[in-house]
């Protein structure tokens, strides 16, 4: 099983690196963009006995680990491999 | 006054730390290598170093936040041990949560490199005791993530409470911003925990501490924690 894991800031948690590709954006001529932001794209390859687990295993490594969550929200898909 | 300075595998401003506490101010000095669950009941204080430990990946202090010495380090905090974060020191304090908060990319996207002044806010805590009327700090920040960051509620808490150490400014002491470096919210460069027994900052005392440098401000916070043990 793979977690496809995205991890991105809050609102309200200013995303310098957004803004910056935002307007560079808007330089380039693409207007319609209103806001953009970057977080991160991890992959995880798991050897879970059941969805169930790893959804609740996912979960904990998120809140333990891989996201800060006074900063950062995360959310998951599992994709099966097999 | 034992303290300890905590090395991990990427630290870098350790031995600073270690030659003012043990060779300037003449204090029993010992290093506390990460993977050790050292026996800190003896200690008075524990300094957490600047540097990228575990070079930074993942966010800076997220990694470190998980080695064998955190678990004595917090118990030693629970039990009202002093803990000094200096820079990544600091931002491991925020990730293991003995410290409210997160520290995100600076404002600029720089990493800035540069004398501040700071305003010591609360003048009435073990770290901060020495400064006397000497409220403007001059002291060095060195950082790409020292933008502090708190939800408003929370802020307004720690303002509260007195949590809120210091502040950055100019050099008469205004904080506006202007002033700040690096975007944090409520100019915030250091704060401590509810009981005022852990503080972390993202200036950095130790490289303004020996008087073969011109100026010697980050003594005050060491000088303040002599007098407190």
């Amino acid at each position: 099983m793979l977690a496809q894991i995205h991890i991105t800031f809050k609102d309200g948690v200013l995303d310098p690196q957004g803004k910056t590709v935002h307007h560079a954006l808007n330089d380039l001529g693409y207007d319609e963009v209103q806001e953009v932001n970057i977080g991160k794209y991890m992959e995880i390859k798991l050897d879970s006995a059941s969805r169930e687990e790893a959804e609740i295993r996912v979960r904990e490594m998120c809140e333990q680990l891989l996201a800060n969550t006074v900063i950062e929200s995360f959310r998951f898909t599992l994709v099966d491999t097999e | 006054m034992k303290c300890g300075v905590v090395v991990f595998p990427g630290s870098n401003c350790d031995h600073d730390c270690y030659h003012i506490l043990s060779h300037i101010l003449g204090q029993e000095t010992h290093w506390l290598w990460h993977k050790e669950e050292v026996n800190l009941e003896s200690f008075d204080l524990v300094v957490l170093p600047g540097g990228f430990s575990y070079g930074d990946y993942l966010r800076p202090g997220a990694i470190a936040g998980f080695s064998p010495i955190m678990n004595t380090i917090t118990r030693f905090a629970k039990a009202g041990g002093k803990v000094l974060g200096i820079c990544n020191g600091f931002q491991v304090l925020l990730e293991c949560g003995l410290l409210p908060g997160a520290l995100i990319q600076n404002q600029s996207r720089k990493f800035i490199c540069k004398n501040v002044f700071v305003s010591i806010d609360n003048p009435d805590t073990d770290f901060t005791r020495s400064c006397g009327d000497n409220r403007v700090l001059e002291i060095p920040i060195a950082h790409h993530q020292g933008s502090y960051y708190i939800d408003p509620h929370s802020l307004s808490q720690l303002e509260e409470n007195k949590q809120i150490v210091m502040r950055y400014c100019d050099a008469d002491g205004n904080v506006s911003s202007s002033s700040n470096p690096n975007g944090s919210v409520g100019s915030v460069a250091g704060v401590t925990n509810e009981q005022k027994n852990v503080m972390g900052l993202m200036p950095h005392p130790e490289r303004c501490a020996d008087p073969l440098w011109p100026r010697t401000d980050g003594q005050i916070i060491f000088q303040s924690l002599i007098s407190a043990s």
